[in-house]
């Protein structure tokens, strides 16, 4: 075995097997049997754009130039929304910093962030769309696809999936299966480990939610209606018992707060 | 019962109305504080040796006493982003008690000098920020906040800012570009927030528990706060208990108590009797500790000795019927999925952990994967602008040392039953392989 060196770039060598055989025909590769008729020449599939990545519909058009703030007389922009906007605007220094309560905002009128939705929002903050979309990715709760209206966050994190938030994600998801109203999706840690497994239906905590009461759940969601009630985080008491004095363990039951762990009015010590 | 203070009749019906807040006593410290020298309350802040109980632990009246003299716009931000996995103790105080946190907030900015102040909180607490919401409502109409608090001229604006989903917001300055409405990227620091923070005005950043704890040390006095936990790690601390145990929730507890106290007396023990297999003591960013930790004092500086760290006061507790490395998988990944992108250790570093974690978990890694983790994780550590990396590569570093055998084991295993498997398909009547593998 030598090394070769390339006389005019002493730093590119190469090793070089002397006497070696050259190798045997050329290499034969494994084919599976093709069935009869079958189409060689079938061509990848190609999304929008001749983008081959799914979702990337409508790549973008290089030849054009970016869309810049948007004319307020070519934008129509609900008068609701156009008030809320502003109104957050007006909380801050730099009206920039309502971007984020903006999108939102938008969001809860057109059910996703859409191109339409962040037109609108640019037109009413005077930034430009494009801004505004990569706000949008950057945040989990701002949806740059279309989906269903009712939001349902499963917390898959690491204190839920303990106690079984990952079998909990599977079965709602095969009991709502592809509802079109339905946004559900697994979720990171949503600050309520002391009722995992739980979702979030809504912006309401719900949990924890038993094997059983799925499908039951699956129904209230589909038909908007409250979940669970039982349930609800609102009604549950402080895990730490000292914490509450006696009057107002006893005031708290009344107003309908419960034991968190047996959810009645016992005080388990 | 004496030990509590945050939490104290937190159960109250309608305690988050100011009525009810204000029977118990309730804005009298703002008024008290705002006849105060502004000097006198920092340094009553430091003696009470308070720490930012957001999860560095930093002397919350050391920080405030970094906030630059003189008449300029000062912000106060109050950090509600409450996104480490894990913890949820600031959810139950801003949905129970929210004055008490709003008045926390008009002594320290008064402290400060601060004219302007915002709560970040996260996009999923929507009732939490309803709450909160009305509770400023109700103490603009009464007085308590606006252009001329309690009739002293001073002057503050509060709002709830909501974010929408994102872990790193969390991180003070990511904190601070959300607010500013771009992407939540972590900044350089120095410059700190202290001097050049929002709008690079001098901004005091602090945890909800933090704050909320700054009335009640002006109530029981500097010097009885500094007298309860231990030293160095003065007070009360919220602490969420989560995982396998019996009764997971919030608890108030005097810092110095021990895991075993926590996990076995507060929390009820194991669900169904197990043992501990590992638990994280301060959210799922802390190195893991074994059962053999359970007898440390929950304290700043004893965890920091047992080479961990008290961080957001969240316990995970899993118990011996789990596995390690779905553990570790699990930790990756969310790290993997908040990473901002900004810097490349993180980025790139979270990714191929994660990777490499799930080719453990299937059966196609070799234990030299353990030492690319390893190394992976210690390049990672400190060569980022925010702590998000090291949140990562800390607890899965500490799982890797400390449980090497099971990691080893399970490669093993799953190798094995993955041979089994193609060996057995392999010999299936009809597999046209068959011939190619006798060669």
């Amino acid at each position: 075995m030598t090394i070769r060196r390339d006389p005019l770039d002493p730093n590119e060598r190469e090793l070089v097997r002397e006497g070696a055989p050259s190798p045997a025909g050329p290499r034969r590769a494994y084919m599976p049997e093709l069935p009869d008729g079958a189409d060689l020449t079938q061509e990848v599939v190609r999304f929008d754009g001749g983008s081959r990545v799914p979702g990337q519909h409508g790549a973008t058009d290089l030849t054009k130039d970016p869309a810049g703030v948007p004319d307020p007389a070519q934008v129509e922009v609900p008068a609701a929304l156009r008030a809320e906007i502003e109104d957050f605007m007006s909380r801050y220094p730099d009206s920039r910093s309502a971007a984020i309560p903006a999108l939102a905002a938008a969001q809860r009128v057109h059910g996703w962030c859409s191109p339409q939705a962040v037109e609108q929002v640019a037109c009413v903050m005077r930034l430009t769309p494009a801004y505004l979309t990569a706000v949008v990715g950057f945040y989990d709760m701002l949806e740059g696809t279309e989906v269903g209206r009712q939001t349902v966050y499963v917390c898959t994190n690491i204190s839920c999936s303990l106690r079984g938030a990952d079998d909990l994600l599977a079965s709602l998801k095969g009991e709502i299966g592809d509802h079109p109203d339905v946004n559900i999706r697994g979720f990171e840690c949503l600050g309520a480990c002391d009722i995992a497994p739980m979702c979030s239906v809504n912006g309401t905590y719900v949990g924890p939610i038993d094997a059983d009461e799925v499908p039951e759940l699956a129904r209230q969601i589909i038909s908007a209606q409250d979940p669970l009630p039982g349930k609800q985080l609102v009604r549950r008491r402080v895990a730490d018992v000292a914490a509450n004095s006696d009057d107002v363990a006893r005031a708290s039951l009344d107003s309908g707060t419960l034991d968190p762990v047996s959810l009645d009015g016992g005080r388990s010590a | 019962m004496t030990n509590h203070l945050l939490f104290q009749d937190i159960d109250e019906p309608g305690l988050s109305t100011i009525e009810v807040y204000k029977r118990r006593g309730g804005y009298l410290m703002a008024e008290q504080a705002l006849a105060m020298a502004r000097d006198s309350i920092i340094s009553s802040l430091k003696d009470s040796g308070l720490r930012g109980r957001g999860g560095a632990g930093f002397p919350t009246g050391l920080k405030a006493s970094f906030i630059p003299q003189g008449k300029m716009d000062k912000f106060l931000v109050c950090n509600a982003d409450e996104s480490e996995p894990g913890t949820f103790k600031d959810r139950e105080l801003m949905q129970k008690n929210p004055h008490s946190l709003i008045e926390g907030m008009i002594i320290a900015a008064y402290a400060v000098g601060a004219n302007k102040a915002f709560i970040f909180i996260r996009g999923e607490y929507v009732q939490q920020a309803e709450i909160l919401e009305k509770a400023i409502e109700e103490a603009k109409a009464a007085g308590y906040l606006g252009p001329d608090v309690m009739g002293r001229g001073v002057e503050l604006d509060m709002w709830v800012h909501r974010g929408a989903g994102a872990y790193i917001c969390g991180e003070e300055t990511g904190l601070l570009d959300a607010l500013e409405g771009r992407r939540g990227n972590p900044r350089l620091k120095p410059p700190f927030p202290a001097n050049q923070g929002l709008y690079q005005g001098p901004t005091l950043i602090n945890n909800v528990e933090t704050l909320t704890a700054i009335t009640y040390i002006l109530k029981v006095g500097a010097e009885a706060y500094a007298a309860m936990g231990v030293e160095k790690s003065s007070g009360t601390k919220l602490i969420s208990v989560s995982g396998n145990v019996k009764r997971p929730g919030n608890y108030e507890i005097e810092m110095g108590m021990t895991g075993r106290d926590i996990i076995y007396g507060l929390a009820g023990g194991i669900e169904d009797d197990r043992e501990v297999l590992l638990w994280f003591p301060g959210g799922s960013s802390s190195p893991v500790l074994t059962k053999d930790d359970l007898d440390l004092p929950y304290d700043y500086d004893s965890l920091a000795g047992a080479k961990t760290m008290l961080g957001s006061g969240a316990i995970i507790v899993a118990h011996d019927g789990n596995s390690v490395v779905d553990i570790a998988v699990k930790t990756a990944s969310f790290y993997k999925h908040e990473s901002c992108g900004k810097c490349t250790p993180c980025r790139e570093g979270t990714s191929w952990t994660t990777k490499m974690l799930k080719r453990i978990q299937s059966g196609e890694a070799t234990p030299m994967d353990l030492d690319v983790i390893s190394s992976v994780c210690e390049q990672i550590m400190g060569n980022c602008l925010c702590v998000l990396g090291d949140a990562m590569a800390m607890p899965v570093a500490s799982m890797v040392t400390k449980f090497r055998p099971h990691f080893e084991a399970h490669i093993e295993q799953a190798r094995a039953a993955n041979e089994a498997r193609l060996l057995a398909e392999l010999d299936a009547p009809g597999n046209v392989l068959q011939g190619i593998a006798a060669d």
